[in-house]
């Protein structure tokens, strides 16, 4: 996963996460990687469902010391 | 695809922060998504305007404090990520004595209350 760009969102507020998230997938080819790092609760129920409802690939979804890291593929 | 009609008239930070996290998730996720702006919520779409608003109780003053992502980025990113429709109240515009050129880029033509209820026929309607 050294290929993932990563995407720091830690500290800002729902949807300030996701919304940061979908900037970058929406500049990034189909099949790459983002990692999104998350301080906001929700970001590791709310993150994954959108994944899921836009039909992305949820590649790993972890909380480490306090960050949620969430791992996505681009799939269209 | 579904279809969301978000209504915003009362103006506190909580209703506008509510209303703009209800259009930009729903747009960045596929829903067409059409915001009616018209009383108290239009003047914040002013060009330029900075956005502050005044608070309603706790939540409010918390929200100012922390790291939330003010509502008019948010509308902005539902126009941007989503095709999110902002459509700013004729009526309101009159009162105002302002027209659609005064208003901020990403918003759409003013749109009359007929209109408006004749596009949301189908799908969920959420006032703020």
């Amino acid at each position: 996963m050294s290929d993932s760009k990563v995407v720091d969102a830690r500290d800002t507020f729902c949807p300030g996460p996701l919304m940061e998230l979908i900037t970058h997938m929406k500049q990034a080819e189909v099949g790459e990687t983002i990692e999104l790092l998350s301080t906001d609760e929700g970001s590791g129920n709310d993150v994954p469902e959108w994944v899921n409802k836009v039909g992305h690939e949820l590649i790993n979804s972890e909380k480490i010391d306090g960050v949620w890291h969430i791992t996505i593929r681009k799939a269209k | 695809m579904s279809k969301l009609n978000i209504v915003c008239v009362t103006g506190t930070h909580e209703k506008m922060q509510m209303a703009a996290m209800f259009a930009s998730v729903a747009a960045a996720s596929g829903d067409e998504v059409t915001v009616f702006l018209s009383m108290n919520a239009l003047p914040y779409f002013l060009k330029n305007h900075n956005g502050a608003a005044p608070v309603e109780g706790p939540l409010g003053e918390l929200m100012s404090k922390k790291g939330v992502p003010p509502f008019k980025q948010l509308f902005q990113q539902a126009v941007e990520l989503g095709d999110a429709q902002l459509l700013p109240c004729s009526m309101a515009l009159d009162l105002m004595e302002i027209t659609g050129d005064d208003l901020e880029p990403e918003l759409g033509p003013p749109t009359g209350l007929t209109r408006f209820l004749s596009d949301a026929e189908e799908g969920h309607m959420v006032a703020f």
